[in-house]
């Protein structure tokens, strides 16, 4: 018996909940981008289970797309990341406070 | 399921390609070619810009579709990809001797400019929630780089990651949002997209969930209040040419996307959605402007008067139509003149470090340095919407186009929202003119090209200003061939 539509949806929608969560909670700066990348599976998640469900293919191309995009976000992410830590030797985002109006 | 071998265009997207052989000519001359040679890999951009001009002018007037009906090259937009490369143009001209007194000169700047210039042509031209999705990313990714291209400056640093974090948030809204929808309409073509939603009378919970999303996406990425935080910090962080960039191009990208939207559901008459816009683009005006006056620091000063921008233009947008759109692209085109000059003004002005970005660094500069002076009051009164400057004719059909079509409360707190902002416009004259105190010292970077940017930019502001009947026809004929 295949797994239902909404099943999917469902856990695609939890993910991307607990990424926003993540984002919103946590205060290091590689947390915050592990949970981004938790919202991105869960849209992924969801592309894929309606791709199957309607018979489609444009959508599991797109999340071909947006793995790549990922990845390519993630290098940069880490890149800024690491030159941070370099110069304050703290990922901390809650640090971050030169500029305030 | 069986897959259909798309039609592909590629005339459609020459500026592009023409961009992206650029862009990696100049990688691999920094990493090839003699150290010598590296100074010419401005002249290498520039000359790409050019070529995409002339790519865009070779295109005018044909509408082609391309990739499978989900990448269009039509007047409208071609009218942005103008905008993005006059920006990108001018920002090349003043990087030059700017980056080389900050010590960052290296080639991946201009690398990063000219893909950062391609993902807004992709926006532009996308007919497809997957084709504008790429194009935002291509064009973000480019700009979190440069947005900490400073690497050994800590307010450089901040900024980037600031911007990294707000911006892939962003996008993981709008890709949430992009599935649901795809989920919803079976597929990701805006056209058929709108052409379902004409058809049905409500939409279902998963497809109004979807919607609401992208459109916070796309909040964060124009910065609309309340999705505003971000723009000081990233603007006053990053280094000043970027800054310039920035508040030109992107900005600009997320307007094509969401007036694409807005034409394409002109026949869909949804009041909600016009509603919403109302109430984003007044508060966009009003926390932008009155939050400006508080500010010190010119560039963030700038900031703030960019979200104010951003504001403006949403009122063309909520207004709608041949008339609203064909202001907001005219205003978009105003927009990054008179800014992007300004901007300059700070570069030619600015000290290594960039310490020196207060009004008080500025008090008495026009008695040292006349010219200056003037084009930064030229700038100025643009901003501001004083005649006869091309922001005053931008402003002026903006608001007239929100009155001819019926939103005459939106126009008049548009036209309060104007008032509030000459002031904090004007003090920056006021210093430059009438200050008892002047600084003690000005530093100033004799700089070919950055003048030759300021020139162009000041003629733009002055010419679209006295003569905007052209470049508003054009606007308008690039309206027509697309609706039709």
């Amino acid at each position: 018996m295949p797994v239902p539509l909404g099943y999917y949806l469902g856990l695609a929608a939890i993910i991307f909940t607990v990424g926003v969560i993540g984002v919103l909670v946590r205060r290091n700066a590689i947390i915050i981008l592990m949970s981004i990348e938790l919202m991105l599976n869960g849209a992924n998640l969801t592309l894929v289970a309606f791709s199957v469900h309607l018979q489609e293919l444009s959508g599991q191309v797109f999340v071909f797309l947006v793995m790549t995009v990922a990845a390519a976000e993630a290098a940069v992410g880490l890149a800024i990341i690491v030159m941070i830590f370099r110069n304050r030797e703290s990922v901390n985002v809650d640090n971050l406070n030169i500029m305030k109006w | 399921m069986s897959i259909p071998i798309p039609s592909i265009n590629i005339g459609a997207i020459l500026p592009e390609i023409i961009l992206i052989a650029t862009a990696f000519v100049i990688i691999f001359v920094e990493l090839f070619a003699p150290k010598r040679w590296r100074l010419g890999i401005p002249i290498i951009c520039f000359a790409g810009l050019l070529a995409g001009f002339y790519a865009v002018g070779s295109l005018w007037g044909e509408t082609i579709f391309a990739f499978g009906e989900s990448v269009t090259s039509d007047n409208f937009a071609l009218f942005f990809k103008f905008i993005f490369l006059l920006g990108a143009l001018l920002v090349t001209l003043i990087s030059v001797d700017y980056l080389k007194r900050e010590g960052i000169y290296h080639a991946e700047y201009f690398f990063l400019i000219l893909l950062s210039t391609v993902g807004m042509m992709i926006m532009a031209s996308s007919l497809d929630l997957i084709s504008i999705f790429l194009g935002l990313e291509v064009m973000s990714i480019a700009l979190y780089v440069l947005a900490g291209f400073n690497r050994t400056d800590p307010r450089s640093n901040e900024a980037s990651l600031k911007y990294f974090l707000i911006g892939a948030f962003a996008s993981g809204f709008l890709l949430y949002g992009i599935a649901l929808l795809y989920g919803n309409f079976h597929t990701t073509n805006l056209g058929e997209i709108f052409a379902l939603l004409s058809g049905q009378e409500s939409l279902s919970i998963i497809g109004l969930i979807g919607i609401v999303l992208v459109l916070i996406g796309f909040f964060f990425k124009v910065a609309f209040v309340p999705f505003h935080m971000w723009v000081p910090d990233v603007y006053q962080g990053a280094p000043t040419s970027v800054t310039a960039f920035m508040s030109a191009g992107p900005k600009a990208a997320g307007f094509a996307v969401l007036l694409r939207i807005v034409i394409y559901a002109f026949n869909t008459s949804s009041p909600e959605f016009t509603n919403l816009l109302w109430i984003v683009a007044v508060v966009t005006m009003s926390v932008g402007n009155i939050v400006a006056i508080a500010q010190n620091n010119l560039k963030r000063m700038l900031a703030y008067s960019s979200i104010a921008h951003a504001g403006y233009v949403l009122v063309a947008v909520v207004a709608g139509g041949p008339v609203g759109t064909s202001a907001a692209m005219f205003y978009l085109l105003v927009y990054t003149l008179m800014n992007v000059g300004a901007f300059s003004i700070l570069i030619v002005f600015g000290k290594r470090g960039e310490d020196n970005l207060n009004f008080s660094d500025y008090a008495g500069l026009a008695s040292k340095y006349p010219l200056g002076a003037l084009a930064m009051t030229l700038f100025m009164l643009s901003l501001a919407g004083i005649p006869p400057t091309a922001g005053f004719v931008g402003k002026f059909y903006v608001f007239s186009a929100a009155v001819s079509q019926g939103y005459v409360t939106l126009a008049v707190i548009g036209v309060l929202n104007s008032l509030i902002s000459v002031y904090y416009y004007i003090r920056v004259v006021v210093v430059m003119y009438m200050s008892a105190k002047p600084a003690e010292k000005f530093y100033f970077t004799y700089s070919v090209p950055a003048i030759i940017a300021l020139i162009i930019a000041a003629w733009g502001t002055l010419q679209l200003g006295i003569l905007p009947e052209r470049w508003l026809s054009l606007a308008k004929d690039s309206i027509f061939s697309f609706l039709l």
